[in-house]
């Protein structure tokens, strides 16, 4: 690990102050940071310590029926928060269907928002990577690449955003609050990560020394309630990034969909709306053909970018499999224990 | 530059100081306060290790800076059998592990019994064994001793259920 400058700032003004020195990153539970220091893919010179920042860990009901979640609420605080669960259980899902209870413990908000690819060969810094170090080539390409991304990649990068909890947060039009030296500015989280195009190293639109407070859900996120579902499918039953991942949220009216909500995780270098997806479903039957014409839409533009064909006849399948368990109804239990193809919610299904 | 902090562990009060900011509370843990039973497996959060208690939370000590627990309760495994008396040496998962040959080669063990205790404290998983199972998933065995892990950890959440209503029974009547 690179030796580093510590400071702990007392309040969000002196975090976004010391943020804006060259070389500065901002550190929360550390699980992603440290990780990466230690391997030496980031090196920053100065770590803003602002795990401790007063008044970011409170998930607030705002009076519109939406939500304000602190950006150091920890992860597991949030899936386990009754009333937020029952409001948004998709999230709480995702929540729980990502990392180990250890990590869950304390990662927070913010940080899994702006966690970083898990491309091994962004990890081994003896390989060349244009998102690590620009202009040095992309060793996936060609390499071993079958968990890499099939929509939004370039030729520069192929690798996919790992988080659970952006996934069905994209799908619920999620908007991503932001302290920086100019000010505070809203983004919503559909815009806030990048695909990679000619420049991979750069991730969101963040400006550099810009701190995320909060992530707020809208009141509309909660109609959904009662039909909303996240599958993921990954390599082991649990502790395993995900494969294809999907957040499907429903509102039925008499039968019909009235309107529909789909996100995609582990396909791109962000959370992926799908909302060709969304079109071909509303005013439809929820039944088997409705949802396959959905999948077939969200797939329309998927190609492989290695060896990773498997992926978009995956994530089909999952959009199927994540709308057939919605449809069924969010489970009694909150929170659910998180769908897994080998657990009873998914067999019966 | 030398960094002063002050932590609470196994219910001690100690005064460190740092000479180095990169120290995590593994390494803080082990090399410079002795206390090995922590261990150190992927010293990248992705074995369960060198699982504690951070106020209370199981955690995973390798992935986080010391410097940033200034004021923190840390329990690590050599403080777990303190409230144990003479006819009873041990923490109830202790015991527990002992009885259902929960570990082979010992090295997770005391990275699964801290996270067992975090676990039945966070009381999610009740007795279902599939949520015991998830809630563990966190704490990898090598020696795949994950059967006698489960019973071991549904046995002693049972227990300690039980002497948590005995105790209540007592200080009402
Ligand atoms: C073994 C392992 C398995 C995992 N599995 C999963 C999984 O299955 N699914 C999943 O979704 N995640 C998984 N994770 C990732 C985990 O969710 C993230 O590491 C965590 O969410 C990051 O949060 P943090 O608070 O620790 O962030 P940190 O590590 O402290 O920070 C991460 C990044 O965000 C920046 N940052 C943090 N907070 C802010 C803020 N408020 N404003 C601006 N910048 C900020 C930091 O500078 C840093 O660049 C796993 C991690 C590990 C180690
Ligand atoms: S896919 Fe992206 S992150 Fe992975 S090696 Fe290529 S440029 Fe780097
Ligand atoms: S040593 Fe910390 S998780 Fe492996
Ligand atoms: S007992 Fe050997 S690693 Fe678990």
């Amino acid at each position: 690990m690179n030796r580093f400058e510590y400071a702990r700032p007392a309040t969000l003004a002196e975090a976004v102050a010391a943020g804006a020195v060259p070389g500065a990153a901002y550190l929360a539970a550390g699980t992603n940071l440290m990780d990466l220091m230690k391997g030496g893919v980031m090196r920053p010179g100065h770590l803003v310590d602002i795990s401790r920042l007063p008044g970011l860990d409170r998930i607030e009901r705002l009076g519109d029926g939406g939500v304000r979640i602190g950006a150091l609420v920890r992860n597991a605080d949030l899936a386990y928060d009754t009333d937020f669960a029952r409001r948004f259980p998709s999230v709480a899902e995702a929540l729980l269907s990502g990392a180990s209870a250890q990590l869950r413990n304390a990662a927070t908000a913010g940080g899994n928002l702006l966690q970083r690819t898990r491309c091994t060969y962004f990890y081994d810094t003896a390989s060349a990577c244009n998102k690590r170090d620009p202009g040095t080539g992309c060793d996936a390409l060609g390499g071993e690449n079958r968990l890499h991304a099939v929509l939004g990649w370039s030729e520069h990068c192929i690798a996919t955003h790992p988080s659970d909890f952006c996934v069905p947060l994209t799908a619920l039009d999620a908007v991503v609050e932001v302290e920086g030296p100019k000010g505070r500015r809203d983004i919503p989280l559909e815009n806030f990560h990048l695909l990679p195009g000619s420049t991979p190293e750069r991730e969101t639109v963040l400006e550099h020394s810009e701190l995320i407070t909060a992530v707020r859900l809208p009141a509309e996120a909660a109609r959904f309630a009662a039909n909303a579902r996240y599958l993921k499918v990954r390599e082991r039953t649990s502790y395993a990034f995900a494969v294809v991942s999907a957040a499907a949220a429903l509102r039925l009216e008499g039968g019909m969909v009235a309107e529909a909500r789909i996100a995609l995780g582990g396909v791109a270098l962000k959370p992926w709306r799908a909302r060709a997806a969304e079109a071909e479903l509303a005013g439809a039957r929820p039944e088997p053909v409705t949802f396959r014409r959905a999948a077939e839409a969200a797939l329309a533009d998927a190609k492989p970018s290695g060896d990773n064909g498997f992926k978009i006849e995956l994530a089909r399948r999952i959009i199927v499999r994540t709308l057939t368990l919605a449809a069924a109804g969010t489970p009694e239990r909150m929170p659910a224990l998180p769908a897994s193809p080998f657990s009873g919610a998914i067999t019966h299904a | 530059m030398s960094l002063s902090i002050t932590l609470t562990i196994n219910g001690a009060e100690r005064a460190i100081t740092l000479d180095d900011p990169r120290i995590t509370l593994l390494d803080l843990l082990r090399e410079r306060l002795d206390l090995t039973g922590t261990k150190k497996g992927c010293d990248r959060g992705q074995c369960g290790a060198c699982t504690v208690l951070v106020d209370g939370r199981r955690v995973n000590s390798c992935l986080t800076l010391a410097l940033s627990h200034d004021g923190a309760d840390i329990l690590t495994i050599e403080g777990v059998a303190q409230g144990a008396t003479a006819g009873e040496p041990l923490h109830p998962v202790q015991a527990a592990f002992i009885a259902h040959d929960g570990f082979q080669c010992g090295f997770c063990t005391p990275g699964q019994i801290m996270s067992a205790i975090g676990m039945i404290q966070e009381g999610q998983a009740g007795n279902d064994p599939e949520r015991v199972r998830e809630a563990m998933s966190g704490n990898l065995c090598r020696c795949g001793a994950y059967v006698g892990i489960t019973e071991a950890v549904l046995d002693a959440q049972r227990s300690m259920a039980e002497t948590e209503a005995a105790s209540g029974r007592r200080n009402a009547a």
